[in-house]
């Protein structure tokens, strides 16, 4: 089991796994804030489940932070590994004669929603943790619409969401897909993943596109 | 044609090299890359200049031992071929070219355009093989029936040639291609089984040591191999490793 632990093949199926547990997130999220859309009620309600359900704060809270650290830190240090192994640099390199752009810099767009991340957690983590264990304010759960739909309000936070979301679906139109072929997954379904994987990356982060620009086009009038 | 030529220049593995440049006339397009080479080489000793080393033996497309990163691309824009079959005709009258060896830490300079790939060798010898008694009793492999289709697959996965491409493509100088090609020619067939687990784990272990790097599915190898060897190897090497690891 320790050779599995150091291999490099080990190691591309952690990210594999993490990034197959990220998508799966994904899905969960984009689902509840569709809802912020279409009903406020029901988001509110899914909302406040989600912060104050002990299952979810307690072990899916834990559980996702770790996913996107071990994803994040093992990321950069193959990178680096892989930056080590080339030794010295070509004066000519075409990456782009054999390899599609987004496969070659899975870094640079996982660098940018790392980046957004931080935002994110700021906007939304930092202040719900806040709210309740540094204020002590009650229970209140009607509050996260009209919190979340205030936050689109200023033009650039919005566009730097709609941004890292362009990043997003780049890094997951190589990854998704990817992550299968890393697992030994390679037969008669694999134009079906990867067929999958496109229309993965093209439909979830629009329509967390479509969501912030919904919000921030339709500020709550009082 | 006349071709404008950048070519890395290293005395030896200590010696730090460089990029040269050089001018050659008359090429032709029907001459092999490496018959373009043997003329520049001409054209430097009858000057008393020291030749370009580069490596090459079949001039065939067989023995994988030509090499060269040509304009950024290891056996140059032509695709299925190795250096020795790429014909001057791909490229164009006032072209510059430029040649570069292989480049990976596990693959280290000797001079010139020649790179030590001896760590290829070392990966195969810890465990690309099957122990069989040749003591006289030898059973024909053929006696055992194999599907087809397994063995159209070993087949191809045996026609790697070991040139070293793969690594020389991949961003990452990951080895996966060929250490995947040289599992799979033996997990897909029962002649392979016994020793199959302690195969693919010792072969990973040392394409690991060898410092080449981890791959992160580009399938840039894929596209540069001259032999058309398929991610599918590298798969099956992935689930090989998977089963092997989690049961032992
Ligand atoms: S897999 Fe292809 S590119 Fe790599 S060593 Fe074998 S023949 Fe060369
Ligand atoms: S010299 Fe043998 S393959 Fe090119």
């Amino acid at each position: 089991m320790s050779g599995l632990i150091k291999s490099s093949i080990a190691r591309k199926v952690v990210m594999a796994l993490s990034g197959l547990f990220l998508v799966i997130f994904l899905v969960l999220h984009v689902t509840i804030n569709l809802a912020s859309v279409v009903s406020p009620d029901f988001f509110n309600e899914a909302s406040h489940f989600m912060g104050y359900n002990p299952l979810v704060q307690y072990l899916m809270q834990p559980i996702l932070i770790i996913g996107v650290i071990v994803h994040f830190v093992m990321g950069f240090g193959l990178e680096l590994q892989n930056k080590r192994a080339r030794g010295i640099s070509y004066v000519k390199y075409s990456g782009a004669a054999n390899a599609p752009w987004v496969s070659r810099n899975m870094i640079y767009s996982g660098l940018v929603i790392l980046a957004f991340l931080g935002l994110h957690f700021y906007d939304f983590w930092v202040h719900e943790m806040t709210y309740k264990y540094i204020e002590m304010n009650p229970e209140n759960p009607t509050r996260y619409y009209a919190e979340t739909v205030e936050k689109f309000a200023p033009f650039w936070r919005t566009i730097i969401y709609v941004i890292s979301f362009v990043l997003l679906s780049l890094h997951l139109w190589h990854g998704f897909s990817s992550s299968f072929q890393s697992m030994g997954v390679n037969n008669k379904y694999t134009p079906a993943i990867k067929s999958f994987t496109k229309i993965f990356a093209v439909v979830v982060p629009l329509a967390f596109v479509f969501i912030a620009l919904y919000h921030h086009l339709n500020p709550i009038t009082h | 044609m006349k071709l404008y030529l950048k070519i890395w220049r290293q005395k030896d593995a200590e010696t730090k090299g460089q990029i040269v440049d050089y001018t050659l006339d008359g090429v032709e397009g029907d001459m092999s890359f490496l018959e373009m080479l043997d003329i520049l080489n001409e054209e430097l000793v009858s000057k008393g200049e020291e030749p370009v080393e580069f490596d090459h033996d079949c001039r065939e497309g067989i023995c994988g031992t030509c090499s060269l990163q040509i304009n950024g691309e290891p056996h140059g824009p032509d695709r299925l071929i190795t250096t020795c079959q790429l014909h001057m005709r791909k490229f164009n009258d006032g072209d510059t070219i430029v040649i570069e060896p292989f480049r990976a830490k596990a693959f280290p300079v000797i001079k010139d355009l020649i790179v030590d790939r001896s760590s290829f060798d070392r990966i195969q010898q810890a465990g690309g093989f099957i122990s069989v008694n040749t003591s006289g009793n030898t059973v024909d492999a053929n006696a055992i029936p194999i599907p087809k289709e397994d063995a159209d697959k070993a087949m191809d996965a045996a026609t790697c040639i070991g040139c070293g491409a793969c690594v020389a493509a991949c961003k990452n100088a990951s080895a996966m291609l060929f250490t995947s090609a040289k599992v799979s020619q033996f997990a897909l067939l029962p002649q392979g089984q016994v020793e199959a687990a302690d195969r693919v784990q010792n072969m990973v272990r040392q394409m690991d040591l060898e410092g080449f790097g981890n791959c992160t599915n580009t399938g840039a190898c894929e596209v540069e191999c001259p032999k058309g060897i398929s991610l599918e190897n590298i798969a099956r090497m992935n689930r090989e490793y998977l089963s092997a690891t989690t049961k032992g």
